[in-house]
């Protein structure tokens, strides 16, 4: 199989089970540079999983991983996150216990350089509404904001990828609109790749350039949102029309 | 309706014999043997050998509590000083027969258990464990308190005379107790067996692997803790009983925080969540330390002191033979009798 | 009236120490729900080496630093070695490997020091001006160690990005790994906090309980107790926890059930805080849902 060029992320015959179960099979797919690609499907089809087996948290992976030009399959997740891959995990997986502050510090907490001050500036420009909120406990933000607290963390790693899992999920129609529309502009502004799982396919495909649509861990359709938003048995099964 | 057709398929037999025969005929032997040992020994062995018995006993009362029911105790040596108490000052201050203290300890043990047992059903896991510590650890401070000296004999603790044997039993003293508590010894176990193999058995594993879930089938699982608790109190505070008969004397010093530790050991050595697995446990709590100390004194130097053997013995149990003797003993059985097992016949 | 004064601030010096143990005990708790059976001795045997190091005739306050790294490091080694094979293993094996933990320490320094009770010489003369009538300048230098070594620890975790990330590592390791946390690297680090402050408390009280391998059994209980009263979830209360307990224990062995029957206090203590509240005075109440 040829390098797709020009993927920042690129899996191949990508297997991952759970202890004995297995949740992905042989996974194909390809993230461009500077693209924003969406992963769609039902529940327990495999979304979080294939996060997961990026970054290689909590799930046995066989298969190949590439990301930037070198093969990630295997490496802990600590090393893949400081290679630049920003996650943002299902269920925001924000520091409860610590401040708006102390969670934007904590993105930071790999980077060694000095711009991590603009950084500040940059999220809660995107943000304001965490601006406000820089001392207050994360727990005791709203969903919305918890959400924002959470893409913010990541964009504080200065990723090349952004992982992001259901991004929408407990959160008012509003909300989302406003979080999607940011993270547009985050892609136009900063050329920011993104791989979004979603459940809300429709928003989820205004969004992206590509969609992949995972059944039961395998791919069976993938091409250009236009292209599938208007595929008769994608809208009648995840669009509701 | 079609009727689903049952054969019957005849027990699978290795030279002869189901494997429970062969399970009841190993019992036998040991007993047999059992019973020859008091012709056999000398005095001192002998003492110890009842020693054992008695050990088993009180690490039978903890793999029921721990191994069987998940609720850790490190404080059963203060149970084991109840019982021991309670026998010595009996024979002490009341007319009461030594054959008597024994049953009345272990009554008195089952009081103060089930009593333990009722906080402790708020406790799990590690905290439990730690408040049974902490008892273990201030037992022979209340032991050596001033204001219970008349009944406790302070820090001298209580002299107790042996027994006699009964008249007409051709046995000197020492045998006689010897058997005395091989037959509570048979007692116990017997009465374990038929409780933890059975419906409590298996209510006491529900509850120590899914507590949840055996709450949910309608299982009580306070009342089975803290009976539980009381249980396992019971059974070692007869063998508390029965040591102090043994040991002729009881005082608090014998009594400290190492000896609950040491049944922690011979229980994990021996097999927790077993019956069988009691009998080696005590074999090694009876004998290691005298192993040790006689080195020690051969070589002052050359070993560390038993606390390093328990603590190496302990940590490698755990990551070697978690399932203990009894372990090793049940697979080597299961690996036999694959070897040697005979098809049924159609 | 005098009495009871020298008692209560007897007790406040002990509750240094039992505050310092209440913390180590906490740290590792906070990150690892675990509780460390084996404080008690590994404070103990750092303290035998710094004895050691005077022998060899280091002055005090090297032997004092020297022997903090000491603890530090061997805190780390145990967690890499022994603890981490068995963090996620049943609790009934974890105690088991604690309490082996503690019998091999125990040992150990029984074996390279011997059993003799030796005495521990304190870095505050006996006739320092800031002795009292109610306080010996020891007592007063203790109070004063144990609030400078907390009041370090605690600038550390809440000011240094090292401490955010053991923080972050203990509420949330999945999310640490996402920010590039090392998760394994900071528990090790953790138990190596536990170790120094834990050597911290046994040097100071050495010169008062003099040095053998059961000098920290009954320290480590009241230390257990500390830690449960405060919540054992909780850094404050370890260290709120400490002196409470140390003026209960003096102030009920004075006056209640005798000196001999102390441990028994940190025993009703501990069972009754267990019982009553398990959460600590200032602890959150743990739901478990189902």
């Amino acid at each position: 199989m040829s390098t797709n060029a020009g993927a920042i992320l690129e899996t191949r015959r990508l297997d991952a089970a759970y202890g004995p179960t297995r949740v992905l099979q042989a996974l194909d797919l390809a993230v461009p540079a500077g693209g924003i690609v969406t992963l769609l499907g039902a529940n327990g089809a495999g979304k979080t999983t294939t996060l997961r087996a990026i970054c290689n948290m909590m799930v046995h992976c066989a298969g190949e991983i590439h990301f930037a030009g070198r093969r990630i399959d295997g490496m802990a997740t600590e090393d893949v996150v400081r290679l630049g891959i920003g996650h943002v995990p299902d269920g925001r997986g924000t520091f409860v216990n610590l401040t708006v502050e102390e969670n934007l510090r904590l993105g930071a907490y790999t980077r060694r350089d000095r711009g991590v001050a603009q950084d500040f500036e940059r999220v809660y420009s995107y943000f304001p509404r965490l601006k406000e909120r820089f001392r207050q406990q994360a727990g005791t933000l709203s969903g919305g904001e918890q959400q924002m607290l959470a893409i913010s963390r990541a964009l504080m790693l200065r990723p090349k990828l952004l992982l992001l899992d259901e991004p929408s999920f407990g959160l008012a129609p509003l909300v989302v609109q406003e979080i999607f529309r940011i993270l547009r502009a985050i892609n136009q502004q900063e050329g920011m790749s993104m791989l979004l799982v979603e459940q809300n396919a429709s928003i989820a495909l205004e969004l992206a350039d590509q969609a992949y649509l995972l059944e039961t861990g395998r791919i069976i359709m993938a091409g250009p949102s236009r292209v599938i938003s208007s595929d008769e048995s994608v809208r009648r099964a995840y669009l509701g029309y | 309706m079609a009727t689903v057709e049952t054969s019957r398929v005849a027990a699978v037999r290795h030279y002869g014999l189901t494997l429970r025969a062969w399970r009841i005929l190993g019992v036998a032997a040991v007993l047999v043997l059992a019973c020859v040992l008091p012709f056999v020994l000398s005095s001192y062995h002998l003492f110890q050998a009842t020693q054992v018995l008695v050990y088993a006993i009180a690490l039978l009362g903890l793999n029921m509590l721990t191994g069987y029911n998940g609720q850790i105790s490190l404080g059963h040596g203060a149970f084991y000083a109840i019982g021991a108490y309670t026998a010595a000052i009996l024979l002490d201050k009341t007319g009461v027969p030594y054959w008597a203290t024994v049953p009345i300890a272990g009554f008195v043990c089952l009081v103060v258990g089930f009593l333990f047992g009722l906080p402790a059903l708020r406790l799990e896991g590690l905290y439990l464990a730690l408040a049974t510590l902490a008892l273990a650890t201030a037992a022979p401070q209340i032991l050596k308190f001033k204001d219970f000296e008349q009944w406790t004999g302070g820090v001298q603790g209580i002299v107790i005379i042996k027994p006699d044997a009964p008249a007409g039993l051709p046995l000197d003293g020492d045998q006689w107790l010897y058997f005395f508590c091989l037959i509570w010894t048979t007692l116990l176990f017997l009465i374990a067996w038929n409780l933890l193999r059975g419906r409590t058995g298996r209510a006491l594993v529900a509850i120590r692997d899914h507590p949840l879930s055996a709450a949910s089938m309608g299982i009580d699982t306070a009342l089975y803790k803290s009976t539980t608790f009381g249980v396992s109190a019971m059974y070692t505070g007869i063998a508390g009983a029965l040591g102090a008969l043994v040991a002729q004397f009881v005082a608090p010093d014998s009594f400290q925080g190492l000896l609950s530790i040491q049944f922690l050991i011979g229980s994990v050595v021996g097999g927790v969540a077993s019956i069988g697995g009691a009998l080696p446990g005590a074999i090694f709590v009876q004998y290691v330390p005298n192993i040790a100390e006689s080195i020690s004194r051969f070589a002052p130097q050359a070993i560390p002191p038993p606390q390093v053997i328990y603590g190496v013995v302990l940590i490698a149990c755990m990551y070697l033979v978690p399932m203990g003797a009894a372990g090793i003993v049940r697979s080597a059985a299961a690996r036999l009798a694959r070897m040697m097992g005979e098809r049924p016949p159609h | 009236m005098q009495a009871l004064m020298h008692q209560v601030l007897s007790g406040l010096a002990n509750g240094g120490i039992y505050a310092s143990i209440a913390l180590a005990l906490v740290m590792i708790y906070q990150a690892t729900h675990l509780v460390n059976f084996a404080q008690g001795e590994m404070a103990m045997f750092s303290t035998y080496v710094c004895w050691l190091l005077l022998q060899a005739g280091l002055s005090y306050w090297v032997a004092f630093v020297l022997t903090l790294g000491f603890a530090f490091v061997s805190g780390v080694a145990i967690e890499r070695v022994i603890i981490r094979p068995v963090e996620q293993a049943p609790v009934l094996t974890v105690v088991a490997v604690f309490i082996g933990l503690l019998l091999i320490i125990n040992g150990l320094a029984g074996w390279f020091f011997s059993y003799t009770i030796k005495a521990f010489p304190s870095p505050f003369p006996s006739d320092a001006w800031y002795g009292g009538p109610y306080m010996s300048p020891h007592e007063v230098g203790m109070i004063f160690v144990t609030v400078v070594v907390l009041a370090l620890v605690f600038a550390f975790f809440r000011f240094t990005p090292l401490g955010l990330a053991m923080r972050a590592a203990a509420q949330n390791p999945v999310s640490s790994r996402l920010v590039g946390v090392r998760v394994g690297w900071m528990l090790a680090l953790g138990w190596g906090l536990a170790g120094l402050i834990g050597s911290v408390a046994g040097m100071m009280a050495a010169p008062i309980v003099y040095l053998d391998p059961y000098m920290m059994t009954g320290i480590l209980l009241y230390g257990f107790a500390a830690a449960l009263l405060g919540g054992i979830d909780n850094p404050w209360g370890a260290v709120l926890g400490g002196p409470i307990v140390g003026v209960l224990e003096n102030v009920a062995g004075a006056y209640v059930v005798g000196t001999e029957l102390k441990l028994t206090v940190a025993l009703l203590i501990i069972v009754g805080v267990l019982v009553v509240r398990p959460s600590g005075l200032f602890g959150r109440v743990l739901v478990t849902r189902v």
